[in-house]
């Protein structure tokens, strides 16, 4: 379905200008959906439900017309909207989508309706459609920002429907999680804010103009000087990296994602873990070109540590949503990774991964909830041969699993491929670390599988588990729809991507005397050419499935990695994501298997 | 002797009067004195009387201020002063007074319901909020230290009884006593200060000490440095800043909840209005020389309101640090001694007033009869008894926190950009941080109403574990009055904050046209 749209898009392109105020209305029409669930009588809970997902739904479609009409070769801000909020202070009302924010938008417009659709909360069910409205809307305004003060003031408002959803309706010990995840990301924000004003002002005091929060001027005036850009970064990094979060500030991660609710948990991995990484690169490397760069060994080894730091303490979890939860630190860690190589590859990695884990995390903790309301616990010690009676669930959970390992023809292998690779290319030692969290990934997620599904079941709840019915089954459907047509066939998504990631890397380099992007050195560049037999490794170890399969690709594309140190030829450069995409719609056959 | 024979030998010329620019302090004061002998003399009033005339009383006198608005924002007529150039009407004493006006409203509906649950209706209480609030006019239009001094005790006396107008619960006594001991003392320090500034400038008049300054260089300044302590004393008591904020729990906690409303508010504007006006206007060519200690104060108030406040398991002593917090925030506009800061600070009462009365609104209700439930269990499940009050109390305390479409986002993000603009990146730092300590208090407050059935490592700590206590809470809160002129009280609050939060182009114009300005007389 998405590849039919995305063909149509291709074909259509721009010939119809959007009606004005598309983005304006992706963040108005949900939180007018919240505003309307409020009126609706707390006896209706029917009402607020449709109202709910209408209004999400909504949103989504508005995404998606977003996603069709943008033109794919333009790097630059596209449906810019730009007008006075409060003139006093230079702020304006600046939105707009380039190929970095795109797929997080269309994430965001389609994640909340299924989360929705998929989650009836056990009580209050009014206030719960309405603040996930609010959660929406706020997270399409920190997507689509162009002005600082409009990108923070959303980037706080989302705390607050989340800290709800998880003190109101999550489990055990929510009240706790609730409160450290505010406090937490707020104590970033405080940070940033102090930042972002630092960098207005001293914006202004140089260049003598205006004040103004607009992200292009601040980003094309660069008037401060090395060592107060590089203080101010660290204000934003603060925020960013608790955020998303980096690993010695993770902590409150897995209570926050443990302790939400179903929905908050999708929401949460799907779209509020991205607000971090999006902000690194929309805020960070944008604005602070030169800072970046600075601080990119630090951020390349705690991603490198986020990455092996999480796995290994995912294979420890005794509670399987717990496991997830640490899964996304070390998923996020390859974001990171991806975002500070400061490159092509690596930065469009990073953005395709993290559309990637919102749908593959998304999914795990839509299945890991649905477990929960069966069974009421999420300990795998309690869960085992689950397989038998629920062998649809198994099935999802299969593929789903795979992708989040990153099984080549699935949508995980992608991105972490390009993220290696720029990786590679950048810094060769971080990505030979990092590709050993592949092989950690497949570990922990497999033996937690094999524990859930397999064997026979030794309690009688278990034999009696219902498999999934028809609404979840085909919540799964579009769920793996999205992760097999991103793992076969990326092409499309990438086209979109790159343009504007051109656009930052020429930013950086425009920005920073002496710093070119490191894929410009031939001798290194050469590692897309490496893509295809790897890839074609992979579907060979695809198609014999089971447990040893994810640890085997992880090893390929390893190898794969090391190969490309011996390899000296002509630079491939552009092409190379393209070239990718082709060799991968081969496994397309061996990942239908596995659904 | 000779004095005596200059009079009579000579006219006594005396000042000549702008009835108009003393117009609103007037119409707050004459009317309360009459209200004051009325109400002994008339036998029986409708309910609701005596709330009605101060209202009425006080939208007057903010009418007659917002008019003079229009004449000293007007370019060709601008500020002026009057009473021999004691008494200066300026954008910055007109917003003040209009400030005080909305705090004497807001507080008079709270106390409407208040006086009648308690057993205590009169017209006292609202006689003595006028008369306070007339003595924040005369600390916002002050041009002379003596009158300043006047101001400020017209306001701290009416304040102490006010504090103890609860004649039936001990702790109202008390708080009152508390509250006029210490306040006794902290107006001898300011007046300490009064005379070593006179001492070392030879004039108590606010233009005189500047004229002075300006054009001379003490050779020693040791007088001059211990009058601004003494003075920054004297004002450091009035807003509730560290280390001279001891009184401000006891008190708060003790005083009937309408009063705190008004003293959170109206008697902190009244005290930053004196202290801009000294400081800011007077000492400006010594700015060097006071802005550290304010920095310091500033960083003391932030810190220790903020983290006193988490520990505390009373609502009311929570808001009475939480308030300290943010006199410490209106610290940091203040020692950024700009127009840019005068300009934030402004904007931060006028937001802070409306956050304040409507957080104290919702502990009025929540009292009850006896004003003594307001422990942080008293609150547990008040989302499903009245969820109103409690959505009210959110917005509030989301306000307090510095969630942003809130009026106290931009007041937080208006002094954090005056700090800045001084370059004190530090303070703008340690604000900011005290913010996320704040931040821990508001939440517990709303965990304790949305998720209160549940079981809170940090609500069950403090909790003294009678189990008497959340039953008869819980019984009490469904049975909950809340009088129709706290409705609309809470409503204007929330109104206010949540408008203000979305346009908050409304309030900056006018902050930014308020400046003080030290004129002198014709």
């Amino acid at each position: 379905m998405l590849a039919a749209l995305l063909a149509a898009a291709e074909s259509a392109e721009a010939i119809s200008p959007p009606f004005p105020h598309l983005l304006t209305a992706l963040i108005v029409v949900p939180a007018v959906g919240a505003l309307l669930v409020a009126l609706i009588s707390k006896q209706r809970p029917d009402a607020c439900r449709q109202i709910g997902f209408l209004a999400a739904a909504l949103t989504g479609a508005l995404s998606v017309y977003v996603l069709i009409k943008f033109q794919a070769t333009d790097g630059n801000f596209q449906f810019v909207e730009s007008s006075t909020w409060i003139k006093e202070f230079g702020i304006g009302w600046k939105l707009g989508v380039d190929g970095i924010s795109l797929f997080l938008v269309v994430l965001t417009g389609v994640l909340f309706p299924v989360a929705i659709l998929a989650v009836v909360p056990d009580h209050d069910p009014k206030p719960y459609y309405a603040w996930l409205l609010v959660l929406q809307s706020a997270s399409m305004g920190v997507f689509l920002a162009l002005d600082l003060f409009v990108f923070f003031v959303f980037f706080e408002i989302v705390l607050v429907p989340m800290y709800f959803l998880i003190g109101k309706w999550g489990h055990g010990n929510r009240t706790y999680a609730a409160l450290k995840f505010f406090i937490y990301t707020m104590f970033g924000s405080a940070v940033m804010l102090v930042g972002i004003i630092a960098l207005v002002a001293l914006t202004q005091r140089a260049t003598g103009g205006a004040t103004t929060f607009d992200l292009q001027a601040l980003a094309d005036a660069q008037a401060l000087s090395t060592n107060t850009a590089r203080a101010v970064f660290c204000a934003f990094a603060l925020a960013f990296s608790i955020k998303v979060p980096i690993f010695p500030l993770h902590t409150w991660l897995p209570d926050a994602h443990t302790e939400a609710p179903t929905a908050g948990s999708v929401i949460l991995a799907g779209v509020m873990l991205k607000l971090g990484t999006y902000g690194f690169l929309r805020f960070g490397l944008y604005l602070f070109p030169e800072a970046a760069r600075w601080a990119a060994p630090v951020f390349l080894v705690l991603g490198v540590i986020g990455i092996i730091y999480g796995a290994i303490v995912a294979t420890m979890q005794k509670d399987l949503k717990r496991l997830v939860a640490y899964s996304s630190v070390a998923h996020l860690g390859f974001i990171v990774l991806g975002t500070f190589a400061i490159n092509r590859q690596g930065i469009t990695g990073g953005i395709l991964q993290m559309v990637n884990h919102g749908l593959s995390t998304g999914a795990l903790f839509l299945l890991v909830g649905m477990i929960y309301e069966r069974r009421h616990t999420r300990l795998i010690a309690e869960l085992n041969g689950l397989q038998k009676a629920a062998p649809l669930m198994a099935a999802s959970f299969t593929v789903v699993m795979l992708s989040s390992i990153g099984l080549p023809g699935l949508n995980g292998f992608v991105g972490e491929f390009l993220i290696l690779n720029g990786t590679f290319i950048a810094h060769r030692w971080y990505a030979v670390v990092a590709a050993t969290g592949v092989i950690l990934a497949a570990l922990y997620l497999l033996w937690a599988y094999q524990r859930t599904f397999h064997g026979s079941p030794k309690q009688v709840e278990n034999e009696r588990f219902a498999d999934l019915n028809f609404r979840e089954g085909a919540m799964m459907l579009l769920f793996i729809g999205g992760i097999v047509f991103m793992g076969v066939y990326p092409k499309p998504v990438i086209d979109r991507i790159e343009p504007a990631v051109d656009r930052l890397i020429a930013q950086v380099e425009d920005k920073t005397e002496t710093f070119t992007a490191p894929e410009a050195t031939p001798a290194l560049a050469a590692g897309e050419d490496h893509a295809e037999p790897a890839a074609a490794e992979g579907e060979d170890a695809g198609d014999e499935g089971g447990g040893e399969t994810g640890t085997d690709d992880a090893e390929v594309g390893a190898a794969a990695a090391e190969a490309e140190q011996q390899a000296v030829t002509e630079p491939p450069a552009r092409a190379g994501a393209a070239q990718l995409t082709e060799a991968l719609e081969a496994a397309e056959a061996s990942a239908e298997e596995h659904e | 002797m000779s004095l005596i024979a200059q009079a009579t030998t000579t006219d006594l010329t005396t000042p000549s009067v702008d009835w108009w620019g003393v117009m609103p302090l007037l119409l707050l004061t004459a009317p309360a004195m009459v209200l004051l002998h009325a109400s002994s003399l008339l036998p029986k009033v409708f309910k609701g009387f005596y709330t009605l005339v101060t209202v009425a009383i006080a939208v007057v006198a903010g009418g007659f201020a917002i008019g003079l608005w229009w004449r000293v924002t007007d370019v060709d007529r601008g500020p002026f002063s009057t009473l021999g150039g004691a008494f200066g009407v300026d954008g910055f004493s007109v917003f003040v007074t209009v400030l005080l006006c909305a705090s004497v409203i807001l507080a008079a509906l709270l106390a409407d319901g208040y006086l009648r649950r308690e057993g205590l209706e009169g017209a006292e209480l609202y006689v003595l909020l006028l008369l306070s609030a007339s003595g924040g006019v005369i600390m916002a239009s002050a041009n002379e230290l003596i009158v300043m001094f006047l101001g400020l005790e017209i306001l701290s006396l009416a304040v102490y009884i006010l504090a103890t107008s609860h004649v039936r619960r001990f702790a109202s006594q008390e708080a009152g006593m508390k509250y006029f001991v210490l306040g006794a003392f902290s107006s001898a320090f300011f007046l300490y200060g009064i005379a070593l500034v006179y001492g070392a400038t030879g004039t108590t008049s606010l233009i005189g000490i500047r004229t002075f300054l300006a054009t001379n260089t003490l050779l020693d300044n040791a007088l001059l440095l211990a009058g601004f302590a003494l003075l920054l004393v004297g004002f450091g008591f009035k807003v509730a800043a560290v280390p001279f904020h001891a009184w401000t729990p006891d008190v708060y906690q003790g005083s009937p909840s309408p009063v705190v409303a008004y003293m959170a508010s109206g008697v902190k504007a009244a005290g930053f209005a004196g202290l801009l006006r000294v400081f800011y206007l007077a000492f400006s060519t010594e700015r060097t020389d006071w802005q550290p200690i304010v920095y310091v104060l500033a960083v003391a108030t932030l810190l220790a309101g903020a983290v006193l406040a988490v520990v505390q398991t009373d609502v009311k002593r929570m808001m009475a640090y939480s308030s300290i917090s943010h006199a410490g925030f209106i610290l940091v506009g203040v020692q950024a001694a700009s127009a840019r800061g005068t300009e934030a600070a402004l904007f931060y009462l006028a937001a802070y007033t409306f956050m304040v009365a409507g957080s104290f609104g919702v502990i009025t209700a929540v009292s009850r009869k006896g004003d003594d439930h307001t422990s942080l269990d008293d609150f547990k499940g008040l989302a499903s008894a009245k969820p109103m009050l409690a959505a009210a109390f959110t917005v509030m305390l989301l306000a307090q926190t510095g969630v942003p479409l809130t009026s106290g986002f931009f007041a937080k993000f208006g002094v954090i950009t005056a700090a800045v603009d001084a370059r004190s990146y530090w303070l703008a730092l340690v604000a900011m941080l005290s913010a996320v300590v704040g931040a821990f208090v508001y939440l517990r407050i709303i965990v304790a109403m949305y998720m209160g059935d549940s079981h809170d490592d940090h609500v069950e700590a403090h909790a003294d574990g009678d189990a008497a206590v959340a039953v008869r809470a819980d019984g009490g809160l469904a049975v909950l009055a809340v009088p129709t002129t706290l409705w609309i009280a809470l409503a204007v609050a929330v109104a206010v904050t949540v408008l203000v939060g979305f346009l908050p182009g409304l309030v900056t114009s006018l902050a930014q046209d308020a400046a003080p300005a030290l004129i002198p007389a014709r």
